[in-house]
Protein backbone atom coordinates (compact mmCIF):
# COMPACT_ATOMS: atom_id res chain seq x y z
CA UNK A 1 0.00 0.00 0.00
CA UNK A 2 3.19 2.63 0.22
CA UNK A 3 3.20 3.14 -3.28
CA UNK A 4 -0.61 4.15 -3.26
CA UNK A 5 0.21 6.75 -0.31
CA UNK A 6 3.24 8.38 -1.93
CA UNK A 7 1.43 8.30 -5.39
CA UNK A 8 -1.32 10.04 -3.54
CA UNK A 9 0.46 12.52 -1.47
CA UNK A 10 2.62 13.62 -4.43
CA UNK A 11 -1.16 14.21 -6.13
CA UNK A 12 -2.21 15.68 -2.82
CA UNK A 13 0.92 18.18 -2.58
CA UNK A 14 0.91 19.16 -6.02
CA UNK A 15 0.87 22.51 -7.04
CA UNK A 16 -2.04 21.96 -9.45
CA UNK A 17 -4.32 20.24 -6.63
CA UNK A 18 -3.57 22.68 -4.41
CA UNK A 19 -4.39 25.58 -6.84
CA UNK A 20 -7.83 23.59 -7.05
CA UNK A 21 -8.39 22.51 -3.57
CA UNK A 22 -7.42 24.81 -0.77
CA UNK A 23 -7.59 22.77 2.36
CA UNK A 24 -7.76 18.96 2.92
CA UNK A 25 -9.18 17.36 5.99
CA UNK A 26 -6.51 18.20 8.99
CA UNK A 27 -8.79 18.20 12.27
CA UNK A 28 -7.78 21.19 13.42
CA UNK A 29 -9.82 23.84 14.60
CA UNK A 30 -8.61 26.26 11.65
CA UNK A 31 -8.51 24.27 8.69
CA UNK A 32 -12.56 23.32 9.85
CA UNK A 33 -13.24 27.02 9.59
CA UNK A 34 -11.24 27.32 6.33
CA UNK A 35 -13.53 24.85 4.79
CA UNK A 36 -16.39 26.43 5.50
CA UNK A 37 -15.10 29.90 5.04
CA UNK A 38 -13.42 29.49 1.78
CA UNK A 39 -15.52 27.02 -0.09
CA UNK A 40 -18.27 29.24 -2.46
CA UNK A 41 -21.01 26.89 -2.17
CA UNK A 42 -20.38 26.15 1.70
CA UNK A 43 -19.69 29.34 2.88
CA UNK A 44 -23.91 29.61 3.06
CA UNK A 45 -23.54 28.64 6.02
CA UNK A 46 -22.17 30.40 8.95
CA UNK A 47 -18.80 28.61 10.31
CA UNK A 48 -21.09 27.83 13.74
CA UNK A 49 -24.20 27.30 14.63
CA UNK A 50 -26.15 26.93 17.58
CA UNK A 51 -26.50 23.18 18.90
CA UNK A 52 -30.63 23.59 18.64
CA UNK A 53 -29.86 24.04 14.84
CA UNK A 54 -28.31 20.59 14.02
CA UNK A 55 -31.54 19.15 15.83
CA UNK A 56 -34.17 18.13 13.36
CA UNK A 57 -37.19 17.86 15.74
CA UNK A 58 -36.51 21.82 15.69
CA UNK A 59 -35.73 22.56 12.04
CA UNK A 60 -37.55 19.20 10.48
CA UNK A 61 -34.73 20.31 8.11
CA UNK A 62 -37.56 21.56 5.72
CA UNK A 63 -36.12 24.34 4.65
CA UNK A 64 -32.58 22.61 3.53
CA UNK A 65 -35.26 19.33 1.61
CA UNK A 66 -36.73 22.32 -0.26
CA UNK A 67 -33.89 23.79 -1.39
CA UNK A 68 -32.76 20.36 -2.06
CA UNK A 69 -35.68 19.59 -4.69
CA UNK A 70 -35.26 22.75 -6.34
CA UNK A 71 -32.00 21.67 -7.61
CA UNK A 72 -33.15 17.92 -8.30
CA UNK A 73 -36.17 19.92 -10.45
CA UNK A 74 -33.26 22.11 -12.14
CA UNK A 75 -31.10 19.13 -12.86
CA UNK A 76 -33.83 16.85 -14.12
CA UNK A 77 -35.55 19.76 -15.99
CA UNK A 78 -32.73 20.50 -17.87
CA UNK A 79 -31.93 17.13 -18.70
CA UNK A 80 -35.90 16.87 -20.31
CA UNK A 81 -35.32 19.65 -22.24
CA UNK A 82 -33.58 18.18 -24.55
CA UNK A 83 -36.44 15.78 -25.19
CA UNK A 84 -40.04 18.28 -25.15
CA UNK A 85 -41.04 20.35 -27.85
CA UNK A 86 -43.34 22.51 -26.29
CA UNK A 87 -45.82 22.73 -29.32
CA UNK A 88 -49.08 20.77 -29.32
CA UNK A 89 -47.91 18.54 -32.41
CA UNK A 90 -45.31 16.78 -30.31
CA UNK A 91 -45.73 17.57 -26.94
CA UNK A 92 -47.44 14.70 -26.38
CA UNK A 93 -45.46 12.58 -28.53
CA UNK A 94 -42.31 13.66 -26.71
CA UNK A 95 -43.84 12.16 -23.45
CA UNK A 96 -44.44 9.27 -24.92
CA UNK A 97 -41.03 9.00 -26.59
CA UNK A 98 -39.41 9.70 -23.10
CA UNK A 99 -41.22 6.99 -21.55
CA UNK A 100 -40.84 4.17 -24.64
CA UNK A 101 -37.66 4.95 -26.06
CA UNK A 102 -35.21 7.60 -24.23
CA UNK A 103 -33.02 5.33 -21.94
CA UNK A 104 -34.16 6.11 -18.53
CA UNK A 105 -36.42 8.58 -19.86
CA UNK A 106 -39.70 7.65 -17.68
CA UNK A 107 -37.09 7.35 -14.61
CA UNK A 108 -36.22 11.42 -15.71
CA UNK A 109 -39.77 12.38 -15.59
CA UNK A 110 -41.13 10.56 -12.84
CA UNK A 111 -38.22 12.01 -10.81
CA UNK A 112 -38.92 15.33 -11.79
CA UNK A 113 -42.93 15.02 -11.27
CA UNK A 114 -42.27 13.12 -7.91
CA UNK A 115 -39.86 15.76 -6.41
CA UNK A 116 -42.21 18.40 -7.31
CA UNK A 117 -44.86 17.17 -5.50
CA UNK A 118 -43.22 16.72 -2.65
CA UNK A 119 -41.24 20.44 -3.03
CA UNK A 120 -45.31 21.49 -2.18
CA UNK A 121 -45.69 19.56 0.44
CA UNK A 122 -42.60 20.39 2.22
CA UNK A 123 -42.37 24.30 1.60
CA UNK A 124 -45.97 24.24 3.36
CA UNK A 125 -44.04 22.35 6.03
CA UNK A 126 -41.60 24.51 6.39
CA UNK A 127 -43.20 27.42 6.74
CA UNK A 128 -45.91 25.93 9.66
CA UNK A 129 -42.53 24.97 11.44
CA UNK A 130 -41.34 28.69 11.06
CA UNK A 131 -44.60 29.80 12.51
CA UNK A 132 -44.40 27.39 15.15
CA UNK A 133 -41.25 28.72 16.20
CA UNK A 134 -42.29 32.24 15.73
CA UNK A 135 -39.53 32.85 13.88
CA UNK A 136 -40.94 35.56 11.83
CA UNK A 137 -40.58 38.08 14.62
CA UNK A 138 -38.04 41.09 14.77
CA UNK A 139 -35.42 41.25 12.96
CA UNK A 140 -36.98 38.48 10.54
CA UNK A 141 -40.09 40.03 9.58
CA UNK A 142 -39.14 40.49 6.30
CA UNK A 143 -37.81 37.28 5.37
CA UNK A 144 -40.50 35.77 6.47
CA UNK A 145 -42.47 37.81 3.71
CA UNK A 146 -39.72 36.63 1.08
CA UNK A 147 -40.88 32.97 2.26
CA UNK A 148 -44.12 33.65 1.04
CA UNK A 149 -43.18 35.04 -1.85
CA UNK A 150 -41.17 31.78 -2.25
CA UNK A 151 -44.34 30.05 -1.68
CA UNK A 152 -46.07 31.50 -4.01
CA UNK A 153 -43.47 30.60 -6.80
CA UNK A 154 -43.07 27.43 -5.89
CA UNK A 155 -47.21 26.76 -6.42
CA UNK A 156 -46.82 28.89 -9.89
CA UNK A 157 -43.95 26.45 -10.87
CA UNK A 158 -45.90 23.37 -10.22
CA UNK A 159 -49.07 24.81 -11.67
CA UNK A 160 -47.27 25.89 -15.25
CA UNK A 161 -45.40 22.95 -14.90
CA UNK A 162 -48.49 20.63 -15.11
CA UNK A 163 -49.70 21.68 -18.32
CA UNK A 164 -46.85 20.35 -20.27
CA UNK A 165 -47.30 17.09 -20.75
CA UNK A 166 -50.25 17.87 -22.52
CA UNK A 167 -52.62 14.99 -21.78
CA UNK A 168 -56.16 15.56 -20.51
CA UNK A 169 -54.89 15.47 -16.53
CA UNK A 170 -52.89 18.53 -17.69
CA UNK A 171 -55.19 19.93 -20.08
CA UNK A 172 -58.26 19.99 -17.85
CA UNK A 173 -56.30 20.78 -15.06
CA UNK A 174 -55.22 23.78 -16.13
CA UNK A 175 -58.73 24.64 -17.58
CA UNK A 176 -60.38 24.45 -14.23
CA UNK A 177 -57.13 26.83 -12.61
CA UNK A 178 -57.27 29.38 -15.12
CA UNK A 179 -61.00 29.70 -15.70
CA UNK A 180 -61.24 31.15 -12.22
CA UNK A 181 -58.84 33.85 -13.63
CA UNK A 182 -62.49 34.91 -15.69
CA UNK A 183 -63.84 35.94 -12.54
CA UNK A 184 -61.41 37.82 -11.62
CA UNK A 185 -63.05 41.62 -10.49
CA UNK A 186 -62.51 44.47 -12.87
CA UNK A 187 -59.84 42.89 -15.28
CA UNK A 188 -61.74 39.41 -15.44
CA UNK A 189 -64.43 39.30 -18.13
CA UNK A 190 -67.00 37.48 -16.11
CA UNK A 191 -65.91 38.90 -12.38
CA UNK A 192 -68.00 41.55 -11.15
CA UNK A 193 -67.87 45.56 -12.66
CA UNK A 194 -65.76 43.97 -15.76
CA UNK A 195 -64.38 46.23 -17.51
CA UNK A 196 -62.61 43.86 -20.66
CA UNK A 197 -64.04 41.69 -22.91
CA UNK A 198 -63.01 37.83 -23.33
CA UNK A 199 -60.92 39.23 -25.75
CA UNK A 200 -58.64 41.25 -23.45
CA UNK A 201 -59.32 40.56 -19.95
CA UNK A 202 -56.32 38.84 -18.18
CA UNK A 203 -57.33 35.34 -18.44
CA UNK A 204 -56.12 36.03 -22.58
CA UNK A 205 -53.46 37.48 -21.40
CA UNK A 206 -52.14 34.45 -19.51
CA UNK A 207 -53.26 31.93 -22.15
CA UNK A 208 -52.86 33.91 -24.97
CA UNK A 209 -56.01 33.18 -26.43
CA UNK A 210 -59.70 32.65 -25.25
CA UNK A 211 -58.96 28.68 -24.71
CA UNK A 212 -55.92 26.96 -23.83
CA UNK A 213 -54.05 26.14 -27.10
CA UNK A 214 -50.56 26.25 -28.67
CA UNK A 215 -49.63 30.00 -26.82
CA UNK A 216 -50.71 28.87 -23.51
CA UNK A 217 -48.12 25.94 -23.82
CA UNK A 218 -45.37 27.94 -25.11
CA UNK A 219 -46.41 30.82 -22.27
CA UNK A 220 -46.32 27.94 -19.45
CA UNK A 221 -42.95 26.37 -20.87
CA UNK A 222 -41.17 29.79 -20.79
CA UNK A 223 -42.47 30.83 -17.32
CA UNK A 224 -42.00 27.17 -15.87
CA UNK A 225 -38.25 26.83 -17.32
CA UNK A 226 -37.11 30.70 -17.44
CA UNK A 227 -39.18 33.31 -15.85
CA UNK A 228 -40.25 31.50 -12.53
CA UNK A 229 -36.84 29.67 -11.97
CA UNK A 230 -35.58 33.17 -12.40
CA UNK A 231 -37.34 34.77 -10.07
CA UNK A 232 -37.05 31.86 -7.40
CA UNK A 233 -33.13 31.77 -7.73
CA UNK A 234 -33.38 35.50 -6.55
CA UNK A 235 -35.84 35.44 -4.04
CA UNK A 236 -34.31 32.24 -2.49
CA UNK A 237 -30.50 34.35 -2.79
CA UNK A 238 -32.32 37.09 -0.98
CA UNK A 239 -33.71 34.50 1.85
CA UNK A 240 -30.56 32.88 2.64
CA UNK A 241 -28.85 36.39 2.58
CA UNK A 242 -31.59 37.04 5.00
CA UNK A 243 -31.15 34.42 7.64
CA UNK A 244 -27.30 34.93 8.05
CA UNK A 245 -27.69 39.12 8.19
CA UNK A 246 -30.83 38.95 10.48
CA UNK A 247 -29.33 36.78 13.23
CA UNK A 248 -28.54 33.22 11.68
CA UNK A 249 -30.49 30.46 12.19
CA UNK A 250 -34.09 31.12 14.50
CA UNK A 251 -33.78 30.25 18.29
CA UNK A 252 -34.46 31.02 21.59
CA UNK A 253 -33.04 34.87 22.60
CA UNK B 1 -51.06 55.49 15.78
CA UNK B 2 -47.65 55.58 14.78
CA UNK B 3 -47.63 51.83 13.24
CA UNK B 4 -45.12 51.72 11.09
CA UNK B 5 -42.23 54.29 12.74
CA UNK B 6 -41.05 52.34 15.51
CA UNK B 7 -40.69 48.92 14.06
CA UNK B 8 -37.08 49.28 12.69
CA UNK B 9 -36.19 50.49 16.07
CA UNK B 10 -37.77 47.63 18.25
CA UNK B 11 -36.16 45.63 15.09
CA UNK B 12 -32.48 46.70 16.24
CA UNK B 13 -32.97 45.10 19.59
CA UNK B 14 -33.62 41.49 18.94
CA UNK B 15 -30.57 41.61 16.58
CA UNK B 16 -28.65 42.72 18.72
CA UNK B 17 -29.37 40.24 21.41
CA UNK B 18 -29.10 37.39 18.92
CA UNK B 19 -26.12 38.04 18.19
CA UNK B 20 -24.15 39.46 21.18
CA UNK B 21 -25.88 37.41 23.97
CA UNK B 22 -26.38 33.71 22.41
CA UNK B 23 -25.07 31.65 25.33
CA UNK B 24 -26.24 28.23 23.68
CA UNK B 25 -23.52 25.93 22.56
CA UNK B 26 -22.19 26.42 19.37
CA UNK B 27 -21.05 23.54 17.03
CA UNK B 28 -19.09 23.58 13.64
CA UNK B 29 -20.69 23.02 10.64
CA UNK B 30 -17.83 21.55 9.36
CA UNK B 31 -17.70 18.83 9.32
CA UNK B 32 -20.96 18.37 11.53
CA UNK B 33 -23.52 20.28 10.19
CA UNK B 34 -22.45 19.26 6.35
CA UNK B 35 -21.83 16.00 7.30
CA UNK B 36 -25.86 15.41 8.08
CA UNK B 37 -26.88 17.86 5.17
CA UNK B 38 -25.41 15.05 2.85
CA UNK B 39 -26.93 11.96 4.41
CA UNK B 40 -30.02 14.11 4.07
CA UNK B 41 -29.22 14.69 0.46
CA UNK B 42 -28.26 11.07 -0.38
CA UNK B 43 -31.62 9.87 1.64
CA UNK B 44 -33.64 11.77 -0.50
CA UNK B 45 -31.97 10.88 -3.67
CA UNK B 46 -32.70 7.18 -2.80
CA UNK B 47 -36.30 8.15 -2.07
CA UNK B 48 -36.97 9.62 -5.09
CA UNK B 49 -35.24 7.19 -7.09
CA UNK B 50 -36.94 3.97 -4.97
CA UNK B 51 -40.49 5.86 -5.64
CA UNK B 52 -39.32 7.00 -9.33
CA UNK B 53 -38.66 3.07 -10.00
CA UNK B 54 -42.07 2.21 -8.43
CA UNK B 55 -44.55 4.54 -9.81
CA UNK B 56 -45.31 5.93 -12.72
CA UNK B 57 -46.12 9.96 -13.38
CA UNK B 58 -49.25 10.09 -14.42
CA UNK B 59 -50.48 10.43 -18.60
CA UNK B 60 -53.73 9.74 -19.46
CA UNK B 61 -54.63 10.24 -23.57
CA UNK B 62 -53.59 12.99 -25.48
CA UNK B 63 -55.82 16.70 -24.64
CA UNK B 64 -58.56 17.22 -26.38
CA UNK B 65 -60.90 20.57 -26.04
CA UNK B 66 -63.72 18.54 -27.34
CA UNK B 67 -63.95 15.98 -24.35
CA UNK B 68 -63.99 17.15 -21.23
CA UNK B 69 -62.66 14.83 -18.00
CA UNK B 70 -65.54 14.54 -15.56
CA UNK B 71 -64.30 15.23 -12.93
CA UNK B 72 -61.97 17.68 -14.03
CA UNK B 73 -59.87 18.60 -10.89
CA UNK B 74 -57.36 21.09 -10.34
CA UNK B 75 -53.49 20.33 -9.30
CA UNK B 76 -54.13 18.80 -5.68
CA UNK B 77 -52.60 21.91 -4.19
CA UNK B 78 -55.29 24.30 -5.73
CA UNK B 79 -58.10 21.33 -5.27
CA UNK B 80 -59.06 23.07 -1.96
CA UNK B 81 -60.12 26.49 -3.66
CA UNK B 82 -61.74 24.19 -6.27
CA UNK B 83 -63.14 22.62 -2.98
CA UNK B 84 -64.88 26.39 -2.32
CA UNK B 85 -65.90 27.24 -5.57
CA UNK B 86 -69.64 25.14 -3.84
CA UNK B 87 -70.01 27.36 -1.73
CA UNK B 88 -68.49 30.48 -3.33
CA UNK B 89 -68.56 32.11 -6.76
CA UNK B 90 -65.62 31.99 -8.71
CA UNK B 91 -64.39 35.44 -8.13
CA UNK B 92 -64.44 34.51 -4.49
CA UNK B 93 -63.18 30.77 -4.46
CA UNK B 94 -60.48 31.66 -7.07
CA UNK B 95 -59.08 35.18 -7.23
CA UNK B 96 -60.25 37.02 -3.47
CA UNK B 97 -59.47 34.13 -1.04
CA UNK B 98 -56.18 33.57 -2.20
CA UNK B 99 -55.28 36.99 -2.89
CA UNK B 100 -56.17 37.59 0.82
CA UNK B 101 -54.58 34.17 2.09
CA UNK B 102 -51.31 35.91 0.76
CA UNK B 103 -51.89 39.13 1.65
CA UNK B 104 -52.59 38.00 5.41
CA UNK B 105 -49.82 35.42 5.81
CA UNK B 106 -47.36 38.37 4.46
CA UNK B 107 -49.10 40.89 7.08
CA UNK B 108 -48.40 38.42 10.08
CA UNK B 109 -45.05 39.96 11.42
CA UNK B 110 -46.25 43.09 11.43
CA UNK B 111 -49.36 42.64 12.68
CA UNK B 112 -48.38 40.35 15.92
CA UNK B 113 -47.02 42.45 18.50
CA UNK B 114 -46.34 39.87 21.10
CA UNK B 115 -42.53 39.64 21.14
CA UNK B 116 -42.72 36.34 23.25
CA UNK B 117 -41.88 33.05 22.12
CA UNK B 118 -38.90 34.03 18.93
CA UNK B 119 -37.14 31.49 18.23
CA UNK B 120 -38.90 28.59 20.26
CA UNK B 121 -42.05 26.14 20.23
CA UNK B 122 -44.18 27.73 22.67
CA UNK B 123 -48.02 27.34 22.69
CA UNK B 124 -48.81 29.17 26.08
CA UNK B 125 -46.62 32.31 25.27
CA UNK B 126 -48.33 32.48 21.78
CA UNK B 127 -51.94 30.91 22.17
CA UNK B 128 -53.80 33.62 20.15
CA UNK B 129 -51.26 33.39 17.13
CA UNK B 130 -50.85 29.64 17.17
CA UNK B 131 -54.52 28.50 17.36
CA UNK B 132 -55.69 30.81 14.63
CA UNK B 133 -52.42 29.91 12.69
CA UNK B 134 -53.15 26.10 12.71
CA UNK B 135 -57.02 26.43 12.38
CA UNK B 136 -56.30 28.34 9.10
CA UNK B 137 -53.75 25.63 8.26
CA UNK B 138 -56.38 22.74 9.54
CA UNK B 139 -58.74 24.25 7.16
CA UNK B 140 -56.87 24.61 3.88
CA UNK B 141 -55.51 21.14 4.31
CA UNK B 142 -59.14 19.28 4.99
CA UNK B 143 -60.38 21.24 2.03
CA UNK B 144 -57.74 19.79 -0.03
CA UNK B 145 -58.67 16.48 1.24
CA UNK B 146 -62.16 16.45 0.65
CA UNK B 147 -61.63 18.18 -3.06
CA UNK B 148 -59.10 15.58 -3.36
CA UNK B 149 -60.24 11.90 -2.64
CA UNK B 150 -63.92 13.11 -2.02
CA UNK B 151 -65.48 14.46 -4.86
CA UNK B 152 -66.19 12.24 -7.79
CA UNK B 153 -68.62 13.21 -11.47
CA UNK B 154 -69.80 16.32 -11.39
CA UNK B 155 -67.93 17.49 -8.38
CA UNK B 156 -70.54 14.94 -5.90
CA UNK B 157 -69.19 13.94 -2.90
CA UNK B 158 -68.24 9.97 -3.20
CA UNK B 159 -66.16 7.89 -0.22
CA UNK B 160 -63.89 6.08 -1.17
CA UNK B 161 -65.29 2.74 -1.55
CA UNK B 162 -68.39 4.45 -3.65
CA UNK B 163 -68.30 3.56 -7.15
CA UNK B 164 -68.09 6.38 -9.43
CA UNK B 165 -70.59 4.10 -12.26
CA UNK B 166 -73.59 5.00 -9.93
CA UNK B 167 -74.42 8.41 -10.88
CA UNK B 168 -76.14 10.52 -8.13
CA UNK B 169 -78.70 13.06 -9.25
CA UNK B 170 -77.78 16.63 -7.83
CA UNK B 171 -80.63 17.32 -5.91
CA UNK B 172 -80.42 21.01 -3.93
CA UNK B 173 -83.37 23.28 -2.86
CA UNK B 174 -80.99 26.28 -2.67
CA UNK B 175 -82.68 29.81 -1.53
CA UNK B 176 -80.63 33.20 -0.49
CA UNK B 177 -81.28 35.77 1.88
CA UNK B 178 -82.93 38.83 1.13
CA UNK B 179 -80.66 41.04 0.29
CA UNK B 180 -81.76 43.76 3.06
CA UNK B 181 -81.41 41.12 5.71
CA UNK B 182 -78.39 39.57 4.00
CA UNK B 183 -76.49 43.03 4.46
CA UNK B 184 -77.60 43.73 7.93
CA UNK B 185 -76.64 40.52 9.20
CA UNK B 186 -73.23 40.63 7.06
CA UNK B 187 -72.68 44.08 8.71
CA UNK B 188 -73.76 42.58 11.93
CA UNK B 189 -71.12 39.80 11.99
CA UNK B 190 -68.55 42.29 11.05
CA UNK B 191 -69.20 44.62 13.74
CA UNK B 192 -69.63 41.53 16.40
CA UNK B 193 -66.44 40.46 15.21
CA UNK B 194 -64.55 43.26 15.05
CA UNK B 195 -65.82 45.31 17.62
CA UNK B 196 -67.12 43.14 20.62
CA UNK B 197 -63.67 41.92 21.16
CA UNK B 198 -62.17 45.77 22.06
CA UNK B 199 -64.87 46.12 23.89
CA UNK B 200 -64.61 42.82 26.33
CA UNK B 201 -61.14 42.75 26.33
CA UNK B 202 -59.59 46.58 25.99
CA UNK B 203 -56.19 45.65 26.68
CA UNK B 204 -56.14 43.35 23.79
CA UNK B 205 -57.22 46.22 21.78
CA UNK B 206 -55.02 48.32 23.27
CA UNK B 207 -51.28 46.55 23.26
CA UNK B 208 -52.00 46.69 19.04
CA UNK B 209 -53.18 49.93 18.58
CA UNK B 210 -56.02 50.80 15.80
CA UNK B 211 -53.96 49.81 12.45
CA UNK B 212 -52.65 46.57 13.71
CA UNK B 213 -55.93 45.40 15.51
CA UNK B 214 -58.07 46.61 12.52
CA UNK B 215 -56.25 44.33 9.97
CA UNK B 216 -55.92 41.14 12.41
CA UNK B 217 -59.82 41.40 13.38
CA UNK B 218 -60.56 41.55 9.75
CA UNK B 219 -58.38 39.06 8.58
CA UNK B 220 -60.04 36.79 11.58
CA UNK B 221 -63.40 37.72 10.43
CA UNK B 222 -62.99 36.66 6.71
CA UNK B 223 -60.94 33.99 7.56
CA UNK B 224 -63.52 32.22 9.85
CA UNK B 225 -66.25 33.67 7.57
CA UNK B 226 -65.50 30.26 5.41
CA UNK B 227 -66.71 27.76 7.63
CA UNK B 228 -69.58 29.09 8.68
CA UNK B 229 -71.16 29.96 5.01
CA UNK B 230 -69.82 26.36 4.24
CA UNK B 231 -72.05 25.17 7.38
CA UNK B 232 -74.87 27.70 6.14
CA UNK B 233 -74.76 25.65 2.74
CA UNK B 234 -74.58 22.74 3.94
CA UNK B 235 -77.07 22.83 6.76
CA UNK B 236 -79.64 25.62 5.72
CA UNK B 237 -79.12 25.03 1.85
CA UNK B 238 -78.22 29.03 1.80
CA UNK B 239 -76.73 30.03 -1.77
CA UNK B 240 -76.05 33.32 -0.96
CA UNK B 241 -75.87 35.12 2.03
CA UNK B 242 -76.06 38.41 0.18
CA UNK B 243 -77.46 39.31 -3.38
CA UNK B 244 -76.44 42.41 -5.38
CA UNK B 245 -76.61 43.23 -8.91
CA UNK B 246 -73.06 43.07 -9.47
CA UNK B 247 -71.55 40.40 -7.40
CA UNK B 248 -73.03 37.56 -5.06
CA UNK B 249 -71.35 36.74 -1.55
Amino acid sequence: MKPNKNIWQSIRFSPLFKSIFRHGYDDTKQNKILQIRSNVFLHLHPVKVPAHAMKIRFTWCMGGITFFLFLVETITGILLMFYYRPVPEYAYQDMKYLEFDVPFGILLRNIHRWAAHLMVGTVMLHMLRVFLTGSYKPPREFNWVVGVMLLIFTFLLSFTGYLLPWDQLAYWAITVGTNMIRATPFIGHEGPFALLDKYNDVRFMILGGTEIGANALLRFYVLHIVVLPAAAIIFMAVHFWRIRKDGGISGPL
Amino acid sequence: MPLFVPLPLCSLVPLYKTMYHSKSKKHLVWPDLAFMEFLTAVALTIILIAWALLANAPLLEIASPARSENPSKAPWYFVGLQELLVYFDPWIAGVMIPSIIVFCLMMIPYVDCNSKGSGEYSFSLRKFAVINFIFGFLMWLTLLFVGFFLRGPSWQLYLPWESWEKVKDIEENLWSLNPAVGLISLLAYLALFIILPAVIKKDFYKRRGIARYAIVMLSLALMYFVPMKILLRLVFNIKYVLVTPWFNV
